[in-house]
């Protein structure tokens, strides 16, 4: 439904579909994930169809353990419990990422600062706002619960990547090390990876702050950096995301045969 | 004096729905009967008997499903105004009723968006121009866990959630120091909403209610608030609850008014019943982009009919809820149920 971006056609594939298969990837079988609408969504579908057919998929809304067999557009949708070993409630599941069980949390985002941290409420002031965004949903809940939280965001610029966000909507490291724990969340959590139409980042063990891990095909060092507001950090050995294969984009067509996510 | 908790941090966010646990406790003793009554009444009656105007209220069910939409559309039908809505993830329903003008406040979780379809027009135009004020943040956990605390009669329950956030900062929310771990630990408030409503696909006549699917939480808010409306596709016999007691997920002596609504869930989904109304939804997405264009949708399917059978006649039909449970029943999408039917 939404525009897809333009993509260079010598690629052979289209920016969604690189970010789904790199989302995919990142994800492990025989764990656990809470999966947001859209991206997060198809890539989890996809994993579960390739390198992760035992993960456990758990939406918010009380889906558990679902073989979800197209893709839904909503996360409370009834095919997020097609064929699922549980049809529970969000208080069910929240609590089992509250309580520990939820590996990874799988997200959205409209605007990250360098420590991880996500605005989803509002552009501009928050009383008289430029621009209302929906809110937290249950990303304050997953970015707080879950051990490893990863985002998918297509549109990295200097007013995405943002040295100070309008509104922290979702915790991620909120200024460096054990911040999240003196702010009262659970211990050892915390924003994991970050995929964007550039690149793929992880977080510095030390500082918290964003690092980059990977380019995608074609994008340099210099393009990550101009399209940040912050200084991403660069170690000497990044490397380059594999394309997707055939096999991936045949199989991304099956999970969104109408292009609700993947366009046309 | 008495020796309070020592408060660490609280968000200034606007406190909706709260009573003191023994106030609610006197509420529920003098209002709310515990004999097997007949509950049934026509949605008109309901709303005219249970939701008033500067009402916080909660709907069931999350985003397009199993939203009770004949509670919404005579809602706005009897002109109810200055509610206070409770974005629980609330999509469609809160967007009609902005859009209608009946709702000057929202606590919000997930609102003004409808996931894939993309970002609202009526409920952004709203809050963007002050018509409607959002008066505090949470999320859905958060939400999920006031009602959680509602239902159970406490004050507050403690969670993980929200900690230095600014959604924290305008929650209702406040955090003490746990007196077992010495952690920071928040503090969520009960809440009562005035009226929540629901729609399931059987209930008795007396209101002991079961969903197919996920409750979502409509366990907790309806046990949580002081009135509720059941809508269901089907109305069954108490011998039909008594046979499989383990399937009523709302029981009778927590709901007000019982209503037999078939498709009572349209344009949202009704889990193994009938999927979304793809075309109808984003016919609204599109005439809501313009005040004019929304009153339109409220002159055609609101004021226009005079009742909810009319507007199923309106919106397609017997032929519409065949296609809609066959897709729902997972036989091929096409482009023409995603996109649009002209």
């Amino acid at each position: 439904m939404r525009k897809v971006d333009p993509v260079p056609p010598s690629l052979g594939y289209t920016l969604v579909e690189l970010l789904c298969c790199v989302a995919s990837r990142l994800l492990e079988d025989n764990r656990s994930v809470f999966v947001g609408t859209g991206m997060p969504m198809i890539a989890s579908m996809l994993a579960q169809r390739t390198s992760a057919p035992k993960m456990l998929i758990i939406f918010e809304a009380g889906g558990v353990g679902p073989q979800v067999p197209v893709l839904p557009i909503s996360v409370g949708d009834s095919r997020t419990y097609h064929r699922a070993v549980a049809a529970s409630s969000m208080h069910d599941v929240m609590s089992a990422a509250q309580a520990g069980y939820i590996d990874y949390g799988f997200l959205g985002a409209a605007a990250m600062d360098v420590y991880g941290d996500i605005n989803t409420t509002v552009i501009g002031d928050w009383a008289k706002p430029k621009a209302r965004l929906p809110g937290s949903g249950g990303a304050n809940d997953i970015g707080s619960f879950c051990w490893r939280t990863m985002y998918i965001m297509r549109g990295q610029s200097k007013r995405t990547f943002m040295n100070k966000l309008d509104f922290v909507t979702t915790p991620g490291y909120l200024g460096g090390p054990g911040k999240r724990e003196e702010a009262g969340l659970p211990a050892g959590g915390g924003p994991y990876r970050v995929i964007t139409q550039l690149g793929v980042y992880g977080f510095d063990e030390a500082t918290k702050r964003l690092v980059l891990l990977s380019l995608h095909p074609g994008v340099t060092v210099d393009e990550v950096q101009a399209n940040s507001e912050f200084e991403i950090l660069v170690p000497s050995d990044v490397s380059v995301t594999s394309p997707p294969t055939a096999d991936e984009r045949r199989i991304l067509r099956e999970i969104d045969p109408t292009g609700l996510v993947l366009g046309k | 004096m008495t020796k309070s908790m020592e408060i660490l941090r609280e968000g200034n966010g606007e406190l909706l729905g709260w009573h003191d646990p023994d106030e609610n406790r006197a509420w529920v003793r003098e209002h709310k009967p515990r004999g097997l009554i007949d509950k049934r009444m026509s949605v008109a009656q309901a709303v005219g008997n249970f939701v008033r105007d500067g009402d916080y209220i909660a709907f069931g069910g999350f985003g397009h499903i199993r939203i009770p939409m004949s509670l919404v559309y005579e809602i706005i039908r009897q002109g109810r105004r200055d509610l206070a809505i409770a974005g629980k993830t609330a999509v469609h329903d809160i967007d009609l009723l902005i859009g209608a003008g009946c709702v000057s406040r929202v606590e919000c979780a997930y609102a003004f968006g409808h996931e894939l379809r993309g970002l609202s027009p009526s409920g952004r135009r709203a809050v963007e121009s002050g018509q409607v004020k959002v008066v505090a943040e949470l999320s859905n956990a958060g939400y999920q866990w006031r009602f959680l605390a509602g239902m159970m009669g406490v004050p507050f329950i403690a969670v993980r959630n929200l900690g230095g956030t600014d959604t924290f900062e305008k929650s209702s929310a406040k955090q003490v120091r746990d007196p077992w771990s010495g952690k920071p630990v928040t503090l969520l408030p009960a809440a009562y909403p005035d009226v929540a409503l629901f729609h399931v696909p059987r209930c008795d006549k007396y209101g002991n209610a079961q969903i197919d699917g996920i409750l979502v939480e409509d366990f907790e808010l309806a046990r949580a608030a002081r009135r509720v409306i059941v809508t269901a596709e089907q109305i069954i016999d108490e011998e039909q609850t008594r046979r499989d007691p383990r399937q009523t997920a709302i029981p009778f002596y927590v709901v007000d008014a019982v209503c037999e609504v078939p498709f009572g869930a349209h344009p949202t989904q009704m889990p193994y019943l009938y999927y979304f109304d793809e075309p109808h939804i984003r016919g609204w997405l599109e005439q809501s982009k313009t005040e004019a264009g929304a009153k339109e949708y409220f002159d055609k399917y609101v004021f226009g009919v005079k009742d909810f059978n009319e507007y199923l006649e309106k919106v397609g039909g017997a032929k519409l809820f065949e296609r809609l449970k066959q897709i729902e029943q997972l036989q091929p999408l096409s482009s023409d149920d995603v996109e649009g039917r002209e």
